[in-house]
């Protein structure tokens, strides 16, 4: 089942001043389940993708439909309701809030989407266990390292139920060991709970557990391969 | 959840929100304890006014307090203090022969107020006879006997047991005198007054003028509490239609008129303080905002809602405020009160303050009432202030979240 699709898209930034052309017509499906990377060069355009995919920011053209609705052509009010419901997002440099605990920080999600309490705590449980930090849940971000607090945030993305999670490069701020094991979690949530991941990387580590890689050079897909697909050939 | 979200995060930076809530703190406390203090002065100069030097009330024929012609007295008095002592609020009441006149001593002369008095019902409707400082308020039983301020005293450069000369106008339009002995010496307040006013005893003064010993040129009424001075003053005047009834606010205006003034006053002193503390949130709290841009970008990629953004900053700016605002507000009040109870004594300037009448010693004075005004008044502060940097924070745009530069 294809949950995103993306139709035409094209971002030029700063229309009037200086125009940089950052994405140039990409057209792509996602399937449900999916654990996708994609990779390219810095510069090359992989956030601007994932911020139009996350209805973060607005192409200048095409459009993005995610299960069919058109996010792109949404206010920014529903907007922001679609991103609470559907998506859930893990970024760069961690982005936890500072004040609040582990716990809260996955519970906080919850309490947007006004979940019972019943429910947040039963579920922050789950989600602490799911990522390995129960001895740390009480912990504030700033007692944890980069790599801890990157899995409260894939904790936190999917504290949400969402539909799929959007990762923009989750592991360049961590060391290799860290960005390992933070891939291995995401591996197995993709594969026992059927979690659909889409993450950009320029880390050919990281890169290599992808399922399928798209690569991108100056704002175009120029390689998109499958690797189920092309192992069985190989 | 956005309560106690928005409370954590103001101590984020710690160093920097106390010092918002100190700078509001101080500015509460200093603008509380002034008007306190202030009002204080205020009250007290009052408390002079009613208790020493008018009373609540006083009636007197129409046009006598143009000039203190001596012609204008109500010749039968005792009838009338006899119906106003029957009134409901009436504490005491005190009739006067009043004349404008010389004084001399054997070494100079000078213009002031002679108030011929019955000591013993004068002594029920003001206080002055406490404010002896020499001698006694007529506890003798001499003929022509004067008590006067102490400011008078030494600039006729006269001593307690001299004799002073009163010159005046008898009924007969005649120039009369007297010599009267000095056997008390007072001192208020208010400098002026103790340098204008003589009193001497009633019947004496009747003899040096030729009056009968029933009439008055000024009728003072004490009341048993000032709130009563306006309705008493109404229904003295519909009895008395052909007489002038005046309560102290009319007699001594710019008396009346510090009570309206201080409350402006307040008002705008409070005003200003809030106002630069206003300035200085706004500061900060946008200052705030910059710092966290990009947590700002996070909370809204990830589904707070811009309400909610704004609310949470709102929050935050009124935190502080209100902190500071509260604890300025208690100090404040406890230090006027405690004050209000063992007085601020400002001796070394107790010429200065005499000379336009007031009290050297100050009890700060603030009541409940204008402690909730201001309490009222940091709050709206604090949701003025907060709009602007919470409207900053609504124009952040989530992609600001993954940005890496
Ligand atoms: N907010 C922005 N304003 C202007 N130019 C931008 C902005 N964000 C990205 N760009 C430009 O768009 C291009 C693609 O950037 P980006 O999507 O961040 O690439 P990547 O994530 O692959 O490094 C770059 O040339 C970058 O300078
Ligand atoms: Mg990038």
């Amino acid at each position: 089942m294809n949950i995103i699709e993306i139709k035409g898209i094209s971002k030029t930034y700063d229309k009037d001043t200086m125009p940089v052309q950052a994405l140039n017509g990409i057209d792509l499906v996602f399937q449900d389940g999916e654990f996708a990377s994609i990779v390219g060069p810095s510069g090359s355009g992989k956030t601007t993708l994932l911020n139009i995919i996350g209805g973060l920011d607005d192409p200048t053209e095409g459009n993005v439909l995610i299960d069919g609705i058109n996010i792109t052509s949404l206010s920014g009010h529903s907007k922001t309701a679609f991103r609470l419901k559907n998506i859930g997002f893990v970024f760069q440099s961690f982005n936890l809030i500072p004040v609040l605990t582990v716990r809260e920080n996955i519970e906080f999600i919850m309490q947007l989407q006004g979940a019972s309490k019943q429910g947040r705590l039963s579920r922050t449980d789950e989600l602490i266990e799911a990522v390995g930090l129960v001895d740390k849940k009480n912990c504030r971000p700033n007692k944890l390292s980069g790599g801890q607090q990157q899995r409260v945030a894939v904790a936190r993305a999917l504290a949400s139920k969402p539909k799929f999670i959007l990762a923009d490069e989750p592991t360049a701020n961590l060391d290799s060991k860290s960005a390992e094991n933070l891939l291995d979690i995401m591996e197995k949530l993709n594969k026992e709970e059927n979690i659909t991941f889409i993450f950009s990387t320029h880390d050919a580590r990281v890169m290599k557990k992808a399922r399928r890689i798209i690569t991108i050079e100056d704002g175009k897909v120029i390689d998109d391969v499958i690797k189920d697909k092309i192992m069985p050939e190989s | 959840m956005l309560w106690s979200l928005s409370w954590k995060n103001i101590w984020r930076n710690k160093l920097r929100s106390t010092v918002v809530i100190m700078a509001v703190m101080l500015g509460v406390f200093a603008g509380v304890f002034l008007i306190a203090f202030m009002n204080g002065m205020v009250e007290d100069r009052i408390q002079t006014v009613i208790k020493t030097e008018i009373s609540h009330i006083q009636i007197h024929q129409p046009g006598f307090g143009e000039n203190n012609d001596f012609s204008l007295f109500m010749p039968d008095a005792d009838s009338l203090t006899q119906i106003i002592d029957k009134t409901n609020h009436v504490s005491s009441v005190s009739k006067r022969v009043v004349i404008s006149s010389l004084v001399a001593s054997a070494e100079t002369n000078t213009g002031v107020k002679i108030l011929g008095v019955v000591p013993e019902d004068e002594m029920k409707v003001t206080n002055l006879s406490t404010k002896i400082i020499e001698g006694s308020y007529f506890a003798t039983d001499r003929k022509n006997v004067a008590v006067i301020g102490k400011k008078l005293a030494e600039k006729l450069k006269v001593t307690l047991n001299k004799k002073i000369i009163i010159t005046a106008q008898d009924v007969n339009k005649n120039i009369t005198g007297g010599a009267f002995r000095i056997v008390g010496i007072f001192e208020t307040d208010n400098y002026m007054y103790d340098e204008l006013t003589v009193f001497v005893r009633y019947h004496d003064l009747c003899v040096l003028t030729g009056l009968q010993g029933t009439e008055a040129h000024e009728i003072a009424v004490l009341l048993d509490d000032n709130a009563y001075s306006e309705p008493v003053k109404q229904k003295l005047g519909k009895d008395f239609a052909r007489l002038d009834v005046q309560n102290w606010t009319e007699l001594s205006p710019e008396a009346g008129y510090l009570v309206s003034a201080m409350d402006q006053y307040m008002i705008i002193f409070i005003i200003v303080i809030l106002l630069a503390l206003c300035f200085g949130i706004i500061n900060t709290m946008l200052m705030v905002v910059l710092e966290r841009v990009k947590e700002l970008g996070m909370l809204m990629a990830v589904g707070m809602s811009k309400p909610m953004i704004f609310f949470m900053i709102m929050l935050e700016t009124i935190y502080l405020s209100i902190t500071g605002g509260m604890l300025g507000l208690v100090l404040g009040y406890l230090l006027s009160n405690h004050l209000g109870i063992v007085g601020v004594d400002l001796y070394f300037w107790k010429e200065a303050y005499a000379s336009v009448g007031y009290s050297s010693l100050i009890f700060p004075k603030i009541g409940l009432q204008t402690i909730i005004l201001i309490a009222i008044m940091v709050i709206i502060t604090g949701i003025v202030s907060a709009i602007y940097p919470a409207f900053k924070a609504l124009k952040l745009n989530p992609a600001e979240a993954t940005r890496t530069d």
